[in-house]
């Protein structure tokens, strides 16, 4: 049995919430170069320019892209034959995140009370998920997940018989009402299946996939392509400034479900698609 | 092209501004987002002067990262301005003229910013580090409990933003999305 330290969960967490803020993965940085190519505004060019440019003084300078450096979502997986010592791991995590937050100079954005409103002042707590999975590892894959494209994701519990094409309509109608607010182009995250939360739950955990990487399964990769294709039709463009750049990926996720049921969930994110992964 | 343009406004410079003009500020503007705006909101209710005279000026609607040692301000990109919508007209009517953000404004918000002859420009979300470059001197002038919400007086030389609605009654994301819309 493999025995895990609280302080080496705590360490590595507040390192990836700075390194998360301060260095914009390489998938995105790719999309943003692909996408210049293929942008036909030029005020479209202009802002992925200026992305570009903020993301290379940002990685430079060891400051934040983005003065939302957001909550922080974290998909956990534990092996059943890790131990943790010092602690619980949910307290680990946050402690990581307090530590990161205050070194690294991020904005804290979390109130305490939905209703009272008070800052915590510390960005925790996170929003953690923990998965029991075979092993002796403990692998943490967390994003910090910007407020303005969270604000325009949304669920519906489609009918069985909506079908294929009810689920596109739904997911280029919640691209499309988002427009400039939800900081295009985008990374769409979509969960079909499960069940209400699941659903949800399987949209926010396609996001942490890396942009470019599609589905294993053929026919839902081939749903992806599909509906980007059609996303980048829709003419909203970077920032919503009109253009041919809306999503720079979109991810599916599937899962069983309710012979009743076809629920669908997209969670936007925002072009500042930050996820890293650590495995202790 | 960028025009280049001093703030404060002059009445004439925001009417020569059309949807889609990309801009360089320079001069002075104040920050206010969503605890700031609730709070001019009970302000002007209870007959109160607000923390700084509206009129002529510009508010934009951020709020950063803390600042490193050494650092004027810390990244500093725009919010997403329609949670300010409720707040916005009465801002208008007392002589606001303009608004740096991101993202729709209400129908209300847009009608009002006709009627005053004021403008709404975007600022490119998540370019924060960029932009915190064109913020030369920060000044918390109201509302310090806030934290990152309380009201800054900023000093900028060509911070960079693009017109979106502006007081001809024209739309950017309308007419941005209209040209390159393929279904």
């Amino acid at each position: 049995m493999k025995v895990i330290h609280y302080e080496d969960i705590v360490e590595k967490v507040a390192e990836m919430c700075i390194e998360a803020n301060y260095d914009l993965g390489e998938d995105v940085m790719n999309a943003f170069q692909a996408a210049l190519k293929t942008e036909q505004s030029e005020t479209g060019k202009e802002v992925l320019s200026q992305l570009i440019e903020n993301a290379d003084i940002a990685t430079k300078q060891r400051v934040p892209m983005c003065q939302d450096t957001g909550t922080v979502v974290c998909i956990v997986e534990l092996g059943q034959d890790c131990h943790i010592t010092g602690g619980s791991l949910y307290d680990a995590i946050n402690d990581g995140i307090r530590k990161g937050y205050g070194d690294g100079y991020l904005r804290n954005s979390i109130v305490k009370d939905p209703l009272e409103r008070k800052n915590t002042d510390d960005n925790t707590p996170g929003i953690i998920h923990i998965e029991m999975v075979e092993g002796d590892q403990l692998s943490i894959h967390m994003t910090a997940k910007g407020g303005g494209a969270e604000n325009m994701s949304d669920l519906k519990m489609l009918k069985p018989s909506d079908g294929i094409q009810g689920i596109k309509d739904y997911i280029l109608d919640v691209v499309r009402v988002a427009g400039p607010n939800a900081c295009p182009p985008l990374v769409v995250g979509v969960g079909i299946g499960g069940n209400f939360e699941r659903c949800a739950y399987l949209a926010k955990k396609s996001l942490f996939r890396p942009i470019g990487e599609r589905h294993k399964d053929l026919e839902v990769a081939d749903l992806e392509v599909e509906l980007m294709e059609e996303i980048n039709r829709l003419g909203i463009g970077p920032q919503g400034m009109g253009g041919t750049t809306t999503a720079l990926d979109i991810k599916i996720e599937v899962e069983a479900c309710h012979i009743a049921a076809l629920p669908v969930a997209v969670n936007l994110n925002c072009h500042a698609s930050r996820h890293k992964e650590a495995t202790l | 092209m960028s025009k280049h343009i001093q703030v404060p406004f002059k009445k004439e410079d925001i009417l020569a501004l059309r949807s889609g003009d990309r801009v360089l500020l320079t001069g002075t503007v104040y920050t206010a987002r969503d605890a700031a705006h609730k709070r001019m909101a009970e302000q002007i209710e209870k007959g109160a002067p607000l923390p700084f005279d509206v009129e002529n000026q510009v508010i934009y609607y951020v709020g950063p990262t803390p600042a490193k040692p050494g650092q004027v301000i810390g990244s500093a990109g725009p919010t997403t301005s329609s949670r300010m919508d409720k707040f916005t007209p009465a801002l208008l009517d007392m002589g606001l003229r303009g608004m740096i953000g991101k993202g729709y404004r209400s129908e209300e918000v847009k009608k009002s910013i006709v009627k005053n002859q004021a403008i709404y420009f975007g600022a490119i979300g998540g370019s924060a580090a960029l932009i915190s470059r064109s913020i030369k001197s920060v000044e918390v002038i109201a509302y310090d409990d806030l934290g990152t919400e309380a009201i800054r007086k900023l000093e900028i030389e060509n911070f960079p933003v693009v017109v979106i609605n502006d007081a001809h009654g024209n739309d950017l994301y309308r007419e941005g999305v209209e040209k390159y819309r393929q279904i």
